[in-house]
């Protein structure tokens, strides 16, 4: 039992105060986190946010202008050969050369990290086996389909064993059943390393991830795992009534902040979060014909709209 | 052991497309029609040449003119394979893959940079059979071949490095290709102003690619020639390390 903890507390990645400029505009600043063993990180922000950007420099494409990055207690910066061995990564594009079957792509990727011959073609055919890719071993990379591209490219990514795998959208551009799959090999993948990936679906990072981080222009904006956004009390009520009474009367219901009308005889009532209306809306029920009543959590949504759209609109 | 595994790939890479194995036909084609030609006109000369003293032998009047015409073809040629080697790898994402593995800069352009030169290497071996295929009728002067085969290759390893270095300026492989073109015919041409203008342009023939290749023509096995080539190439290859390193440094 002791054991099991000093593993999940292990730290994999370290990464302090990470900043990066394309000419004048600074796309990261001042990024900070940390990865412990275990742990799915899902990246969350809109489009240009510096999620890719943070997560190249993470796996040693792009040289960070200021900051640490420690992977497995190793200096990326000052021994990048020695803390590359430890990180797979796949970028948003997966890099695979077009002429090459799937066996020569994988091998070529096993040699490029290190591995002596022999372990190189048990590495390949242990990780086929795993990804689903061992009917597909002599076909050539050009012609699968972006389903099998990004397995290969997810299989490259994780052949060499590495305790921490960075991937940069590994879903997008994927029918919903791929993207299934896809999901079930990282979170079967993630069991004992660090995964690190990056998203613009909301959903995908709530059934995935164990922890969440959003950025915005550069700069982490939240960070917190999911676990502890499930366990929170709710926050506001969803109703559903037939004959709602005027917007005016739901608002002066005591405990009542703010009212968000749906449409359809639907109303969001905003409370306190010790304070639900609820007892009130039932005596109310048979007036206003209640359909609908049920408490909703602040979910990842809520948070990224609030966190991400109001901080523009301001 | 890093940089072999990185040019074997490449080298495998060029053989699986129809690429190389249409410019090695086309090399092989093109010279061997030179070749007769030259067979030929030699054949017409040899009685002339008998009463010579000091007569220029067949390894003169067909091994170095042939050598003349593949070094023009060779460089119209290494910008095709030279164009893609970084372009391509930009373009499709594939270098990423290079830069977060454990490999270090230089090996990945030693490399890239051995891959094509072996390359080269098999076009000249083809070359050299067909005046080695005259030794069955004639006396080759041996030395003086070998001479012309290592200028052959130096100024391919040369011309390989070139290109290799302006692939990795741009993500579009014509683009590369056609400065390379470009580069390598100015240096090839540079001595023709030495030869116009007289003094002051010691230094730009000195610089031209032609002038060193034609020692080597003649059987001159000269250091400064052998000198001149790999300080060419070595400045090239640096230059590519440096641009792959700001590339990562400046994305």
């Amino acid at each position: 039992m002791r054991v099991e903890k000093i593993m999940i507390d292990e730290i994999l990645v370290q990464v302090e105060r990470l900043a990066r400029c394309y000419g004048d505009t600074r796309v990261v600043d001042g990024v900070s986190f940390v990865l412990f063993r275990g742990q799915i990180l899902g990246f969350l922000g809109p489009n240009g946010a510096g999620k890719s950007t943070t997560l190249r420099m993470l796996a040693g494409v792009l040289a960070p202008d200021a900051g640490r990055i420690m992977i497995g207690g190793v200096d990326l910066l000052d021994q990048p050969a020695q803390a590359k061995r430890s990180l797979g990564y796949l970028p948003e594009q997966p890099p695979l050369y077009c002429e090459l079957t799937v066996d020569e792509q994988l091998y070529y990727s096993a040699r490029l990290h290190g591995l002596s011959r022999t372990a190189s073609h048990h590495a390949v055919a242990r990780i086929k086996q795993r990804c689903g890719l061992t009917e597909v071993s002599r076909r050539l990379i050009g012609h699968l389909s972006k389903g099998y591209h990004q397995r290969v490219g997810i299989a490259q990514a994780v052949l060499h064993d590495p305790s921490v795998i960075v991937l940069d959208e590994p879903t997008a551009g994927l029918d919903p059943i791929q993207s299934r799959e896809i999901r079930e090999l990282i979170r079967e993948l993630s069991q004992e390393r660090g995964v690190i990936l990056s998203s613009h679906l909301l959903a995908e990072v709530q059934a995935l991830c164990t922890d969440v981080q959003m950025m915005r222009a550069g700069q982490l904006v939240y960070a917190g795992s999911l676990t502890d956004l499930e366990c929170q009390q709710s926050i506001c009520l969803r109703i559903g009534l037939k004959k709602p009474p005027p917007l005016a009367r739901l608002e002066q219901l005591p405990g009542v902040d703010q009212v968000d009308e749906l449409g359809n005889g639907c109303f969001r009532l905003h409370h306190a979060a010790d304070a639900a209306p609820t007892k009130l809306l039932i005596e109310q029920a048979s007036d206003w014909e209640l359909q609908e009543l049920t408490p909703e959590c602040a979910s990842l949504e809520q948070i990224f709209v609030e966190l991400i759209l109001k901080m523009d609109i301001k | 052991m890093i940089v072999l595994t990185i040019a074997v790939r490449e080298w495998r890479s060029l053989f699986l497309s129809p690429l190389a194995w249409t410019l090695l036909a086309v090399v092989q084609g093109l010279l061997a029609w030179v070749f007769l030609l030259l067979v030929d006109d030699f054949r017409d000369l040899q009685g002339q040449l008998a009463n010579l003293d000091n007569a220029p032998g067949v390894t003169d009047l067909v091994a170095a003119p042939l050598f003349r015409v593949a070094a023009w073809i060779l460089l119209l040629l290494v910008p095709l394979l030279t164009m893609r080697l970084f372009s391509q790898e930009r373009r499709t994402g594939t270098l990423d893959l290079l830069l977060s593995s454990p490999v270090a800069i230089p090996a990945i352009v030693l490399g890239k940079y051995l891959g094509i030169l072996a390359f080269f290497l098999s076009a000249i071996a083809l070359i050299t059979l067909m005046p080695l295929s005259l030794a069955v009728g004639a006396t080759l002067d041996i030395g003086k071949l070998l001479a012309e085969v290592l200028g052959l290759s130096l100024l391919a390893g040369a011309a390989i490095a070139i290109g290799m270095y302006l692939s990795t300026l741009t993500t579009q492989p014509a683009v590369a290709a056609v400065a390379t073109l470009g580069l390598l015919l100015a240096l090839w041409m540079v001595d023709m102003a030495s030869a116009t203008q007289g003094a002051g342009s010691d230094l730009l023939g000195y610089l031209s690619l032609q002038r060193h290749y034609d020692s080597f023509l003649l059987g001159l096995f000269d250091s400064t020639d052998l000198a001149y080539y790999l300080l060419l190439s070595l400045a090239f290859l640096s230059l590519a390390i440096r641009r792959l390193d700001d590339l990562r440094l400046r994305g």
